[in-house]
Order: structure tokens, then sequence, then C-alpha cells
């Protein structure tokens, strides 16, 4: 097989299995052990209210960028994200909902 | 053979079995127990989950024989306490939730679809290795003295009081769940993926897309009530606190992720049931389904409306008020979804040539009473009588107007629908139309009076009651008995046909699906060629021309 037709190959089976470079892959892994260590570092700083928000935002890019870059997410097909997209809404509709109960449990009677 | 009848069965002298098929294909135990075809997958859990039907249903044998009496004579109170238990848990989790699915849609969709098999044939195996090593660590924990904190799991009574076996029921209940999951992604991308040439999204048959609004359930629901089990078991042995006030924690934050997956469990359940009717409904009254496009539709509406009321379970818990008004308005807004399917169905029947073979006469009797059952949830989401309804005997007889009057004789309808299709034999139709009949009957004398003792107040989940209620409990449990004799008969009678059925030939029922267009049983690849679907769904006149190019070309 010439080496063209292997290369017109390549581009047509794209969006079936694209190709991350091993450079993608170390920066997302640095992008995380950075998180990792923010976490522990914000952990030990007394900031009120604000710590659990700073982890969890951390913990949401983390999980972001795994999903996106080591999943293979951002390369998929609409059907692929439409799925995910599914799940986060079902979580926030979870979180959400819930915590709507827990909030306007101390309003009391109407 | 008489007008009365849909059935065109091939001359019996001549008629054979087709040698080369799915179940002729390979013997021994090995080549079921590794099977990829999703049809012998298919008997497997049919087998399996008839099992665990019967022991459920002894349990349940037993509490209705406790209740005959007012006083708590036959059992201790905490046995009964765990006799009721076990018997949601395996009801629920190990017949219920896999029972259609597993078995006709593991069967069918494949071949309704056109396609060879389902996509991920070893998935399809796992999930029925799951399902098995789940039930059996149930009935494990049965056997070392079983778990009595109802099939709910409730905290803090499941963390902090009882001390039965909470651990291993919740692990066999969350391998469950993996089997469940695994069943709904195996199916969404098969009828994604694998749909033969022509087969649109709006040429399927109605049974598929209610599987595939069940599946998307399946996927997204039950890993939540996974994280709870979880979290009971690590609150349980470690303390960490998520449902313990003590330590910043809330007990009814696990009703909310529970019931977050059970209420559209409870879908999971009808769901397929619903699809089997519509294809039984359109098959016996020769007609398309009416308003296909709005029964289809109406299938993803209950999957979506049904994330957004689970806590109508829990009016009384002490949840807000404000949360109390939102959930009930949108619980009665998924009353609407269910309540388009009967219109519809009802108006298929509508001028149609009704005939009355049993999986009709079960059909029947799902469309009465699955209404029932759908109304009565209506009132237990209104506020106001729930908190009359709530946790008494009324709750018990709409949930099992909806589970057995619903899905029970969804499933019994469709096994007798398509059970000519899985084993290429009639079962007798006189004897089962009698089953279908007593099964009826036998329901509504268990169920029905459920209704009232509920409104009178008998609350659910004790064994011993007040003895002006006496009467009503003799005749639920005397019907109970009508109820058991109506689901023995079918075991005996398949059994039967088994071996001494008529040979029913391809398309005994004249219906149009394309799993009626191939032989049966089908062969392992199900079709000799790929098919094509160049002909409307539902489509009965496309059939009879079909049936006459037949003809010609046998004479000619
Ligand atoms: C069609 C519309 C339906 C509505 C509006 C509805 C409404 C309700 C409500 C409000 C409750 C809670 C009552 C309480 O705890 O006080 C309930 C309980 C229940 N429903 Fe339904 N329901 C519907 C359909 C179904 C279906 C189709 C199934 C199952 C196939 C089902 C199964 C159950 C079960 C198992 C419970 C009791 C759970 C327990 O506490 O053990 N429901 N329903
Ligand atoms: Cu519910």
């Amino acid at each position: 097989m010439s080496e063209q037709n292997a290369h017109a190959q390549h581009a047509e089976g794209k969006h079936a299995h694209h190709i991350v470079s091993p450079k993608t892959y170390a920066l997302i892994l640095l992008a995380l052990l950075v998180g990792t260590a923010t976490t522990v570092w914000a952990s030990y700083v007394d900031l009120g209210i604000w710590n659990p928000v700073i982890a969890l935002a951390i913990a949401c890019t983390k999980a972001t960028l795994v999903v996106l870059f080591f999943m293979h997410v951002k390369y998929s097909s609409k059907l692929t994200m439409l799925t995910v997209l599914a799940g986060i809404f079902m979580f926030l509709t979870l979180i959400g909902m819930t915590l709507a109960d827990y909030i306007s449990r101390a309003w009391g009677q109407w | 053979m008489s007008e009365s009848t849909i059935v065109k069965l091939p001359d019996q002298s001549t008629a054979r079995i087709p040698k080369m098929n799915y179940l002729s294909k390979e013997n021994g135990i090995l080549s079921w127990l590794l099977t990829g075809d999703h049809k012998r997958i298919a008997i497997l859990y049919l087998i399996s989950l008839s099992f665990f039907f019967f022991i459920g249903g002894a349990l349940a044998g037993l509490i209705r024989l406790e209740l005959l009496t007012p006083q708590a004579d036959l059992m201790a109170t905490d046995t009964y306490n765990k006799v009721f238990t076990m018997h949601g848990v395996i009801m629920i989790f190990f017949f219920l939730v896999p029972s259609v699915p597993a078995t006709l849609g593991n069967f069918l969709i494949p071949m309704m679809i056109g396609a060879k098999d389902l996509a991920l044939p070893k998935i399809n195996l796992l999930s029925w290795y799951l399902y098995m090593a789940g039930g059996l660590l149930a009935l494990y924990t049965m056997a070392t003295g079983g778990v009595d904190t109802g099939w709910t799991f409730t905290t803090p009574l499941s963390t902090h009081y009882v001390n039965t076996n909470v651990l291993t029921t919740g692990l066999a209940a969350f391998i469950a769940g993996f089997s469940s999951i695994f069943t709904g992604l195996n199916f969404i991308v098969t009828i994604h993926k694998m749909r033969a040439p022509g087969m649109t999204w709006f040429k399927l048959p109605l049974f598929v897309w209610a599987h595939y609004a069940a599946s998307v359930l399946m996927v997204l629901a039950t890993p939540v009530v996974a994280i709870a089990i979880v979290l009971v078991a690590l609150e349980r042995t470690i303390g960490i606190g998520v449902f313990d006030p003590t330590k910043g924690g809330d007990p009814i934050l696990f009703q909310h992720l529970f019931w977050f997956y059970s209420h559209p469990a409870v879908y999971i359940m009808i769901l397929p049931g619903m699809g089997v009717i519509s294809e039984v409904i359109s098959t016996f009254s020769r007609k398309r389904v009416f308003g296909y496009t709005a029964v289809a539709f109406s299938s993803v509406a209950i999957a979506i409306f049904g994330f957004f009321v689970w806590a109508h379970h829990m009016f009384i818990m002490g949840i807000s008020n404000y949360a109390v008004l939102v959930f009930s308005l949108l619980t009665m807004l998924v009353a609407v979804p269910s309540a388009i399917k009967i219109f519809n169905w009802t108006f298929t029947l509508y001028k149609g040539s009704i005939t009355f073979e049993t999986p009709m006469i079960y059909a029947f009797g799902f469309m009465g009473l699955f209404t029932i059952g759908g109304l009565t949830g209506v009132f237990l989401g209104v506020s106001g009588t729930d908190i009359h309804l709530t946790e008494t005997y009324f709750i018990v007889a709409h949930f099992h107007f909806v589970m057995v009057g619903g899905m029970l004789m969804a499933f019994l309808s469709g096994i007798h629908f398509w059970w000519p299709k899985m084993t290429g034999r009639m079962y007798p139709e006189k004897i089962s139309q009698l089953a279908a009949v007593v099964t009826f009957i036998g329901f509504n004398f268990t169920f029905f009076p459920q209704f009232i003792l509920g409104t009178l107040g008998m609350p659910r989940r004790y064994a011993s009651y007040p003895p002006e209620f006496q009467i009503l409990n003799v005749f639920s449990t005397a019907g109970a008995t009508i109820l058991g004799v109506g689901y023995l008969l079918p075991v005996l009678y398949l059994v039967w046909s088994l071996r001494y059925g008529k040979i029913a030939g391809n398309n005994p029922w004249q219906a149009t699906g394309l799993e009626w267009q191939t032989q049966s049983p089908p062969l392992t690849e199900n079709f000799v060629k790929m098919p094509i679907m160049d002909h409307d769904v539902y489509d009965y006149e496309w059939l009879e021309a079909q049936q006459e190019k037949e003809k010609e070309v046998a004479s000619a």
C-alpha cells in the first residue's frame, strides 16, 4: 500500500479515532497534578465558606479535563457529546432539586 | 378454524420445526453458559427470572397467610419484617426490573430492527452473570438471617438501628444494578447503530421505542442508587456521617438519592410492558397503533418527566413545604403521557377486527388494571390526600395494580405472544385463556380490598391489625390463592407445549414485525439475508400483499 493511500485512509478514519499527541496528554496530566496540589494547599488555609467552594471548583475542572481529553469526548461525535450532556443534566437535576428542598426548609409554612 | 381467531397454523401433518435453529445449533450446558447469542441469553434470563419470581411469590404467600388473622400468630413479628423485605427486594430487583427487557427485549430487539445480534454480545452475557451473582447473593442473605429494612433500605433504620444483613443485601442490589445498566447500554447502542436498511426511527415498532426510553432510565438513574447503597455501607461500617445529623449529615438525603433512582425505576418496570401491549393490541385488532408518534414520544416523555417527581415518596418525611408543592404539581404532569398511551390503545381498538387470543386477554387486563393503578397514583400525588393515604394499604394496592396488574400482565401477554417465535410451538389456547381470566379475577380479589383497607387506615408493614379489618384481609388472602393458581397454570402448560404444542410456523398471528417474517425458532443469525424495511410499521396491507405474492410464486 502506498504511503499516500495510507494517509488518505487515516484522514477518513479521523472522526472515529482521533490520535491525541503525547504532548497533550502530558499537559493535561500536569494540569491535574497542579489541581491536586492546589486542593491540598487550599485545605490548609482557612477561607470559611469558600473552602468547599474552591475544592469543588477544582474537582469539577479536573473532571471536565478528564472527560474531554482522556475520554476523548472533545473529539467524539455529537451523539456522544449529547450522551455526556444527558448525564450532566441529570446530575444537576439531582443536586439542584435536592438543594431546593434543603434551602426552602428554613422558610417554614406557606 | 373458527372465525373468531386469526391464527393460521401450517398443516400439522406435514409441519416441521426447522432443523437449523438457535436452539439446535449447539448442544451441551457450556454452549449455553458461554453463548453470545441474544436469544439464548434471553432464555437463560427467562428461566432464572421465573425461578426468582416463584421464590418471591412463596414469600408473598407467607405474608398473606400471616394476615389471615388479626394477631401475629404464624411467625414472630421480626420474621414478618424480614419476609416482606425479601419479598420486595426479590420481586423488584430480581424480577420486575429485568423482566420484560432481559427476556423479550433481549430476544426481540435485534430481530425487530433487522440485526443479527445486540451490539455488545459479551456484555450481554456478563449482565446475565451479574444478575445471577446478585440474585444468589440475595438468596444467601435470606438463608443466613435475612434483612428487615423494607426494600427501600431507609436510613437511619438501615444505618444505625438494625443489625441484620443490610450490607450483603445492599451488595446484591448493587450488583443487579450493574446488570441493568449493561442491558440498557446494550439496547441504546444497538438501536442507534444496528438498524437494517430502511428502518428509520419512525418505522421502529413501539416495543423498541419503549425499550429505548427504559434503557435511558437504566443508564442514567441506576448509578445513583448504587452510590446511595455504597454510602449506606460506609455509614454502617465506618460512620462517615452523611446520613447522621450528629455529624452534620441528614437521613432524608438518603431518600432523595434512593427515590431519584426508584421513581424512574418504576418506569423502567412499566415502559417495556407498555411496549408489549402496543404490539399485542395492534396485532389482535389488525390495525396500525392509533397515534403512533404520540405513543412513541409519550415513552420518551415518561422517561424525562419521570426524573422530576421523586420527592412524592417523601411528602411526610420532613421535606420543605415548598418542595412538596412543586413535586406534587410535577407528579400530576407525569400521569399525562401514561394516559396518552391508554387513550391511543383504546382508539386502536375502535373499529378494529378484534380477536381474543390469550395475549389480548392479558392486554385487556393490563389496560383496566394499569388505569386504576395510575389514577390512584394521582390520588397519592395530591399532597393533601397523600397525608392520609401514605404508608397505608392504599399504597400497597396502588403499586400492585401497576406492577402486578400492569407489568406482570404485560409480561405474560408478551410471553404468550412470542412463545411460538421463541420455541416454534403454540401454547394450548383454551387453557391459557382460562389462566388469563383466573389471574384477572384472582388479582382483583387480592388487591382491590387493599384500597378499602388503606382508606380505612390500615397501615402497611405490620403483622397484626385491629379485628374489624379481618373480613377484607380474608378476601385478599383468598384472592391470593386464586392468583397463585393463575400463575402456576402457565408454567405447567408452557412446559407441556415444548413437546406437545402444535407447530407454529413463521407467523401464526399474521403480525407485521420483522421478527415474524423469519422462521420459528429463528436461526442463530436471525435472518437468512439482511432484511430491508421497505414498508411502514404495522402495515397489514403490505403483509397481505406479501403473502399473495408468495402464493403465486408457490403455485407457478
Ligand atoms: C402513572 C402515574 C403514577 C403516579 C402519579 C404515581 C404516584 C405515586 C405516589 C405519589 C406514590 C407515593 C405514595 C406515598 O409514598 O405516599 C407512589 C408510590 C409507589 N408507586 Fe406509583 N405512581 C404512578 C405510577 C406507578 C408505576 C407505573 C409504578 C410501577 C410500575 C409505580 C410504583 C410505585 C411503587 C412501588 C410505590 C411505593 C413505593 C414504596 O413506598 O414502597 N407507580 N406512586
Ligand atoms: Cu414515584
